[in-house]
């Protein structure tokens, strides 16, 4: 897959991905992204080279005359390659953009997800986290022509087309578009008319889709 | 683990190490001759920079002490994957050490894999010499935008790298909206990126 990303990461996350600091599921939809977009891993070489500066920055002598004892050094080292390898960032990465691949490594055949129906044409799929990780990270499967699940949540929130595209407001996101949003930004997302959407989707906080509410809602309003 | 560890007795250093050789060449020293007496200088400047690091970013000592090390183990044995000509050592030690204390935090993430590599790919990434200046070259101007961010600017970049805090994190610590936290980040990323043009 090459074609051009147009919806990139905030580089305030990218800085917190950057920094290690971005929660798991929201990392783990970042890094997704990165895998299919050059320009953010671009990104993420040069918000790296604050973290080298950081560190080399940080004392060198450590308190109260401590110094660490020089480990035994292990002998299964990595061989120098004969050729290096070359590897440019601006091209993809050999696996790049293949979003079955990502959700294989999640432990998901994105063709044979075991879906639950959350409201009429929306299908989840909850993706787990460590073990005490607050947050969401969860595949959904929106009908062609669908919208997407209302849902209360705060904090931040990734979006990232696997397959398939939607529309709000904002644009068209299409495969390895990601939406990076506030939590009290508001969007009304739209499912491909013909294609339908495979999103995945976390959140920095627990999220509570109101799916008996939209169930409830759907013969009035349509969600 | 820390206990057990056994301090070596080093080989006298060569004569470019005494006079305090670039990191590179301590890098490269290692990557083709395997040499200890080099890692054991890049140990010492390292050393505790990292286990700092870990401190601060809430490691109790021990594991601050443990991380450090498995830190420059993973320098030691990946040496010949870095591109001593191109990269900039202390971004790749970065990046190796938060891949660490991540991997530490998720331990049974079914994904764990997924940011990992990737950053570490990219440190070693062997890029075409017209296409790309050297990380180092980078490196020296980020450490300019660094020391001339504002002062809330740098507060919040800090809190994130050094202290590993979340968003959320940085803007109830500070009581500062969490808008605000991530258009301070966005203003010093635009600096970094502004600093770095002309090198693409």
């Amino acid at each position: 897959m090459t074609r051009k990303i147009d919806h990139h990461l905030d580089p305030a996350t990218l800085m917190a991905f950057s920094a290690g600091c971005l929660g798991e599921a929201l990392s783990a939809v970042a890094a997704a992204h990165l895998e299919m977009c050059p320009d953010c891993r671009i990104a993420l070489a040069d918000l790296d080279l604050i973290g080298g500066a950081l560190l080399s920055a940080l004392p060198a002598k450590s308190e109260a005359g401590a110094r660490s004892a020089l480990p035994s050094l292990p002998g299964d080292v990595v061989p120098l390659p004969g050729r290096k390898a070359s590897v440019n960032p601006k091209a993809p990465l050999q696996h790049a953009g293949d979003p079955e691949l990502f959700a294989a490594r999640m432990g998901v055949d994105l063709r044979n997800v075991p879906w639950r129906r959350l409201g009429p044409g929306v299908w989840h799929h909850r993706l787990p986290l460590s073990p005490g990780v607050k947050g969401d990270l969860r595949l959904l499967k929106i009908a062609a022509g669908k919208r997407m699940p209302e849902h209360g949540h705060s904090g931040s929130e990734l979006t990232l087309v696997l397959e398939g595209a939607y529309r709000d407001d904002s644009g068209v996101y299409r495969c390895g578009d990601i939406q990076d949003v506030d939590g009290d930004q508001e969007h009304q997302p739209v499912a491909d008319e013909q294609m339908g959407c495979v999103c995945v989707i976390a959140n920095e906080n627990p999220v509570r889709y109101k799916s008996i509410v939209n169930r409830l809602l759907q013969p009035l309003v349509g969600i | 683990m820390v206990r057990t560890l056994r301090v070596r007795r080093l080989q006298p250093a060569p004569l470019e190490m005494q006079s305090r050789a670039s990191m590179s060449d301590l890098l490269s020293l290692i990557a083709r001759e395997r040499s200890e007496a080099a890692f054991g200088e890049l140990f010492q400047r390292y050393a505790s920079k990292l286990r700092g690091y870990m401190l601060r970013q809430g490691a109790d000592a021990a594991t601050a002490e443990e991380l450090a090390q498995e830190t420059l183990l993973v320098v030691w044995r990946k040496a010949a994957l870095y591109s001593a000509e191109k990269g900039s050592l202390s971004t790749w030690i970065f990046t190796i050490a938060r891949n660490l204390r991540i991997d530490r935090l998720r331990k049974e993430a079914a994904w764990q894999e997924l940011p990992d590599n990737l950053s570490e790919t990219l440190a070693s990434d062997d890029q075409a010499p017209d296409e790309a200046a050297s990380d180092r070259q980078r490196e020296v101007r980020v450490r300019a935008v660094l020391a001339e961010l504002s002062a809330e600017q740098r507060q919040v970049v800090e809190m994130a790298y050094i202290e590993g805090l979340s968003h959320s994190e940085i803007s109830e610590r500070l009581g500062l909206p969490l808008g605000t936290v991530k258009s301070r980040m966005r203003l010093a990323y635009q600096k970094v990126r502004t600093a770095l043009e002309d090198l693409k």
